[in-house]
């Protein structure tokens, strides 16, 4: 057992976890932030991304001793009281979800993408979004969600 | 996930202590990409697990009769790094075609290698480069040529008590040129049914040095030395690289998996040998 110091979406956390959990692990089942899914497992899929010190990984292969004196990111956290965030907006405005489950995930690395590249072309949405996979969307209208968010900040 | 203590040292020292004291039944993390799924398997037990990341001198890279690479560099800061798209462009290409961009911000250099898993892009790409990697351990520290480091299927020559902590990539020769090609037939993010290193100097009309190394064709990343020979002093014609990569792929024994049979992966390594070869004689010098 190890204590964590941590802040999830800007509240400090200080909990317990045995060193054996994954961080999706204790996000969803100690925190209860069910908003990160664990699909693959294996880090392919990208549902589970969440931001470690505002960089994406796959919580699914993380340690959740590795948070330990670092900042998580996750959807839960996207929202501004009842006003979501632009890139939320976005995916509603241009159908960038159907079913969900995919979407933590994609607007998580997305985030990400956008704070490195604040104007992506479409290439590198591609590129960067290719570890988020979508089984109902087809991909487009994600790209077209994540290009429609990035034209509504300020470059 | 089996239970085990989690402990995570301050300094090198102190890892190599740890190592030293509980190699046997610990595993060292770096990123996790790799070793976190097999602990999710059950496919590794160990009772410690030692996690490297307060171990910040370890993520830098220094210039220093070469290029010095902490072996806690991720795969994606190499891949996007201007020193390393000097010194070694090969090397920051193989890294860009490895899994996803998430994967690579979470996946080290030193990782990659400790995993030694033969479908890796990164080991052929070290061999071409001349890499050698620096191993610590309480009792000494010693150099290991990249393509002496693999002995087998996630089998290296490190001991149970030993680190790697740097990758060194020595001054290319002037006037070389490379290729890293990985045949992904399925999907962009997979790893390799086959893939070739190649680095090739030109003078004169004829090569005076080359390098070739394949990945995903057997128990380890190979160098094909034979091949490398048979080049040299040769012109860089399509018929010479038929011969080098006959001679490349001759002795492989590549392992069936879902990529492929035996036989198709040695005759993809060949038609990708000979493509490696053309791409590297044909590109813009650096």
């Amino acid at each position: 057992m190890r204590t964590v110091h941590t802040t999830v979406n800007g509240q400090r956390v200080v909990a317990d976890v045995p060193d054996n959990t994954l961080l999706v692990d204790f996000l969803r089942s100690q925190l209860e932030l069910t908003g990160t899914k664990e699909s693959c497992g294996v880090g392919v899929c990208g549902a589970c991304s969440v931001l470690l010190d505002g960089k994406p990984v796959s919580s699914c292969l993380t340690l959740a001793v590795f948070a330990d004196g670092c900042t998580i990111e996750t959807i839960e956290g996207m929202a501004d009281d009842n006003k979501l965030h632009p890139l939320q907006e976005a995916f509603i405005r241009c159908g960038g979800f159907q079913c969900g489950i995919c979407t933590p995930g994609q607007i998580m690395m997305a985030k990400a993408l956008l704070e490195q590249h604040p104007r992506p072309t479409r290439m590198q949405i591609k590129q960067w979004m290719m570890g988020n996979l979508c089984r109902c969307t087809g991909y487009y209208k994600i790209i077209e969600s994540i290009e429609s968010a990035a034209e509504g900040t300020k470059s | 996930m089996k239970p085990f203590s989690y402990l995570e040292p301050d300094s090198l020292d102190e890892a190599l202590d740890l190592l030293g004291r509980h190699g046997d039944d610990a595993k060292v993390i770096a990123g996790g990409t790799a070793l976190v799924n097999f602990m999710k398997n059950d496919l590794v037990e160990p009772r410690f697990v030692i996690g490297l990341r307060r171990l910040k001198h370890l993520q830098a890279m220094t210039e220093d009769n070469g290029l010095r690479i902490g072996a806690l560099t991720t795969l994606r800061t190499l891949e996007t790094s201007p020193t390393v798209a000097g010194y070694a462009p090969l090397l920051a290409q193989a890294c860009r075609l490895v899994a996803t961009v998430r994967i690579r911000m979470m996946a080290t250099l030193g990782g990659a290698i400790a995993y030694a898993d033969p479908a890796l892009d990164t080991p052929p790409a070290l061999m071409a480069c001349d890499a050698s990697f620096t191993v610590q351990s309480r009792r000494e520290a010693r150099t290991v040529p990249a393509y002496q480091f693999f002995t087998g299927i996630l089998e290296t020559v490190l001991a149970p008590d030993e680190l790697v902590t740097e990758i060194v990539v020595p001054r290319q020769p002037t006037g070389c040129r490379t290729a890293y090609i990985k045949f992904l037939p399925a999907t962009h993010d997979d790893y390799a049914t086959v893939s070739v290193a190649a680095r090739v100097a030109v003078a004169d009309g004829k090569v005076v040095d080359a390098r070739i190394a394949l990945g995903a064709v057997g128990a380890t990343a190979v160098r094909a030395a034979a091949a490398e020979e048979l080049l040299a002093g040769k012109e860089p014609n399509a018929a010479n690289f038929r011969d080098a990569a006959q001679a490349a792929t001759a002795d492989l024994e590549p392992l069936k998996d879902i990529r492929g049979s035996p036989d198709y992966k040695r005759k993809m390594a060949a038609v990708h040998v000979v493509r490696a070869l053309q791409a590297a004689t044909t590109a813009p010098h650096p």
